[in-house]
This record gives structure tokens, sequence and C-alpha cells, in this order.
């Protein structure tokens, strides 16, 4: 094979429908937090990282994050994709598309459906979506209004320029046996792990928040996953704002807490109850509207071991992505 | 200082990848300035795995890259540089003085007679208190670019609008409580609106796409209708 004839960089995807809300994303940008610029990127950066290695990407390559309802997307052009997380409806050109692998399309149309389990998912395409960088990164950030396309959701007419990748010729789907389960053995069910804070005045309120049963807001967002049940007892926080990051556990006055996420603001005046732990805040991401949900207690040493643990699964699906995009 | 000394400082986990050390516990000009200090020691020589510095009011988080340092490694050296952080270390060596012109009242400003008859004042005179004072970024939040300014007139101080506007304008400079700030996009928001400056305080395509950066000073100069719409031209 002639490598330099067989790489084109003058595909792209035509958007149909942007679906509820589908956004690019990445591993999000560093570095301008001390501005007000939120962290952002992927609300699972290993499913994100996971999809573009299908396609032979590196892991911060733009991809397409969709939630409850995917886009519908033409492809005027041959393209390798790859679609993982929730399990979700695919269907190109009518067939059933096969998920968690990487497939080759001829031209045509994917229709990216409802969720059976979960809530997102994450689409890369061989060659990454190339838009321009801003501040280092093509996340589209809502808030700021930067990043992605113009700093917004997806939408009908949008057009997705894709970088240089390696042409492919397909007349129909092509698509491996084999794909990758990134959540295997995993307990959907498993309640979400918390750090508490240590501060004295906030001791009985941190206790409670993990005896109640919670359940997911539909008005929860990638800012923030708001959570619903039994009040909280209001704390007269003194309001002086201090940073937050994604994770962080807020009791606004109303007693119902908010788990903060990707895209959350860089300092907040809620009482901060701790912190949801780094391993768990990819399941936050796969939670449906009205989803109940539970939190847990931990300590520091159990969330440094979880994410050593997902570091170290992370690194076996890489291994078998490579060996299987040899074999 | 000893590390002794330094480990009673108060330092929580913010995240499994950030410490936040608190220096304070409330809106104090002295210990915002060590706020500000101790991040400008921090970003002189930054250790590889550092992501992240968030100076705020009396607090300051420090993000780190969790794969190449261990938690507990990246706290100490941040207890270590606050320890070592002289007492008359207080300003920030990069702070820079920033002039923000400003046009009062009307369309610009529609809390601007209100608020003034709030305070006994009239606008003219809340005008010249609003401009005469010089202001310190005491950080930046809530929106990319959004100056949180310390130095406001204590008996400036007005309370949030009990609805907040659904839309505010890009550059609009309010009074919340004791602080003042201003608004770089447009959108909802609960402080107090005196007036509206044409500069753009954000901007994600500029080389500095921030204004102001935490620490700098601040100060307001009123005027007029034909000067900013040149400014607003300009910018």
């Amino acid at each position: 094979m002639n490598a330099s004839a067989s790489l084109r960089n003058d595909a792209w995807i035509d958007v149909i429908n942007g679906g509820a809300l589908s956004l690019v994303q990445d591993q999000g940008r560093d570095g301008w937090r001390h501005l007000g610029v939120a962290r952002g990127g992927a609300l699972d950066p290993d499913s994100a990282a996971l999809a573009n290695m299908l396609v032979g990407n590196p892991a911060d390559a733009a991809v397409l994050e969709f939630a409850l309802q995917g886009p519908s997307l033409r492809l005027p052009q041959p393209l390798r994709l790859a679609v993982l997380g929730a399990q979700c409806e695919a269907r190109f050109d009518g067939a059933a598309l096969p998920l968690a692998r990487p497939v080759e399309l001829p031209a045509g149309t994917l229709h990216l459906g409802g969720m059976r389990e979960g809530a997102r998912a994450w689409v890369a395409v061989s060659g990454g979506i190339d838009l321009p960088q801003v501040l280092g990164s093509r996340a589209t950030d809502l808030r700021g209004g930067y990043g992605g396309v113009d700093g917004r959701a997806l939408r009908k007419g949008d057009r997705l320029p894709i970088g240089a990748h390696a042409a492919i010729e397909a007349d129909a789907p092509r698509a491996p046996g084999w794909w990758i389960d990134p959540r295997a053995g995993h307990d959907p069910l498993a309640p979400i792990r918390y750090v508490a804070s240590t501060a004295p005045a906030l001791r009985d309120v941190v206790l409670a928040v993990g005896q109640r049963e919670w359940r997911v807001h539909p008005a929860s967002n990638r800012q923030g996953l708001r959570l619903d049940g039994d009040a909280l007892d209001a704390l007269s926080a003194s309001g002086l704002s201090e940073p937050v990051a994604p994770g962080t556990l807020q009791l606004p006055p109303d007693g119902r807490p908010i788990v903060l996420l990707a895209d959350a603001q860089t300092v907040g005046g809620y009482a901060r109850l701790g912190h949801v732990i780094a391993a768990d805040l990819p399941r936050l991401a796969q939670l449906q509207p009205n989803q109940r949900l539970r939190l847990r207690a931990c300590g520091a040493d159990e969330a440094a071991a979880a994410q050593a643990a997902a570091r170290a699964e992370r690194a076996r699906l890489e291994l078998a992505i490579a060996a299987r995009l040899r074999g | 200082m000893n590390a002794g000394a330094a480990a009673a400082v108060d330092c929580e986990a913010l995240a499994d990848d950030a410490w936040l050390l608190r220096l304070g516990r409330e809106i104090d000009p002295a210990v915002n300035a060590r706020v500000h200090a101790l991040a400008a020691r921090l970003r002189a020589q930054p250790p590889a795995w550092l992501r992240d510095l968030v100076p705020a009011y009396a607090s300051l988080a420090l993000f780190f890259d969790p794969a190449a340092v261990a938690a507990d490694a990246a706290r100490d050296w941040l207890l270590t540089q606050y320890a070592n952080l002289g007492a008359g270390e207080v300003g920030s060596q990069d702070a820079r003085d920033v002039e923000i012109p400003v046009i009062y009242g009307g369309a610009f400003g529609p809390d601007l007679e209100s608020s003034a008859a709030e305070l006994g004042l009239s606008p003219q005179a809340l005008i010249e208190r609003h401009s005469g004072a010089l202001y310190t970024v005491a950080m930046i939040g809530f929106a990319p670019g959004f100056p949180y300014l310390s130095g406001l007139a204590p008996e400036l101080a007005l309370p949030r609008l009990a609805t907040p506007r659904t839309e505010v304008a890009a550059g609009s400079v309010a009074i919340g409580g004791a602080q003042t700030g201003i608004y770089p996009r447009p959108g909802p928001g609960g402080w107090r609106l005196l007036g509206r400056t044409p500069l753009r305080l954000f901007d994600a395509g500029r080389a500095a796409p921030s204004l102001l950066q935490p620490g700098d000073r601040v100060r307001f100069r009123p005027i007029d209708a034909a000067e900013f719409a040149r400014l607003e031209a300009a910018s």
C-alpha cells in the first residue's frame, strides 16, 4: 500500500440532526482555571480516549459526545469510526451497527438513537474532528461559549471537518467480530464513593448524605449533577467563594446536593461536603434523569486504589486493542 | 517555620487530584495579598506535575497530575512553599495596574439611580465613590474572566437583587454585597448594574484571553457615550 497516496484530509461529516445534546469534546483544557476557565472535556475521558484508540487516533483527538438521544450524521465519503459508552441504538442506512469496535462505513447516514442503558456515548472518527483549538483544546465549553462548533451543541447544518487519516474504501459497513467492554465486571448499582470533608461543622450533614437515597434531577447538566430527595439540613455557610473542582459535592441552601462535573465552574460559595472520587466520576455521566443512586463515604486510600485500578484497566484495554488492531 | 508548623495549616483534599489550602476564612485584603504572593511563588518554578493553581479570596487550590506525582508529595511541596513564604512577601510580582473605562447610568447602568437612592447618595456621588477607589482582583471565577474586586468602600455595599436578571449585558459593572465585579459575557446575574465598560473582559482567541489577572490592581474611569462608542468599536 502506498501510504502517501492513501492519506486524505478532505473528509467531513454533515449534521442532519444534533440530537439531545451532542458536543465536540476531548481531554479538556488545563492551566487556565485561575482565569475562570473550566477544565471541561469528555465526561468520561477514558472512554473518549479508548474510542480514539479503536480508530487509530491519539487519545486527545476530538470526538463527539452525545447524551440520551444521539445525532443523525451524514457521511459524504467512507470513514472509520467507533461508538463507545452507553448501550445505544446505532443504525447505518437502516441496518444495526455494532458498538465498541472500529467500523468502516461507506458514504451514508448514521443514526445514533436512544440509550438502552447509560446516558452518554462517544464517537471517534479516524483523523479526529479537526476544529481549531481554543486555549489548547477543542472541547466545547457551553458556558464560556468557545471550543467545538462556536462553543455550542451541534445542530442541523453543521459541518465537521475530519483530520488527515488513512483513506478507506468501503461498499458496505465492515466491522470485526471483537469488541471491548470497559465496564465489564462493574456493578452499576454500587454506591458512588465520596471522600468527606473534615470540617467539624459539616460532620452530621456529611454523614447524612450517605444515608439517603437520591434521584438524578432532570435539570442536571455537564456542570453539575443535581441530587433530588429529602433535603439535608441547610447550613449557614459563610458563602466565601473557594475553589471547586469536578467531583465537588456542594450543598446549596435548599439542602439538595450537587455533584460538580467536568464543566464545573472554578470557584463556588456553597458548603462543600467533600468530593466524589475520580474513579467514580465516569459513572455519574451514565446516570439517566430520575435514576436512583446512593453515595458512600470512603477514605483517600480507597480513592487512590480505585484510581490505580481504573488506570490499570485502561492500560489492559489499550493492550487488547493494540493486539487486535495488529492481528 | 518547620514541617510541624506547616502541617497545622488548614489543607484539605479538594479532589483526588487537588489540594485546597486555606489561609483565612473571610474577605481580608491582607490574606488575599498572601494568597497572591503564594501563587506567584508556586508559579515561579512549577514542577512538571503542576496542572493548575486557583487563587481565591482566602484560599488557593493546587491541581496536580495524579499519574505523575503522589498526592502526599504534591501536598508536601505546597506546604513547604507556604512555610517558606516570607512574612513581607505580600504582593504578586507581576500584578499590573489596569484602568477600566466605564459609562455609568442610563441604559448602561440601570440600577445606578435606585442604588444611589438606597445608599442616600446622589448618582454622581456614587459614581465618584465607585470610580475613586483602587481595587484588587481578589480572584477570577464564576465565568471565564469574571473578576471579583476587593476594595469597595464598605458603605457602598448593596444586597443582590431579589430576582436576578435573566440577561445582563457583557461588560456590565456591578455591585453585589461588599464586592464589585464585571460581567464578561451576556447572561443571568443578580448584582446591581451601575454601568458598562466597552472593553472585552475575556476573549478565548486572544493570546492573553483575560483582560485581568488575579492580583491585578484596577481603577474605573468614568467616560461618556462618545468615548464608549469609540472604544467599543476599537475592541
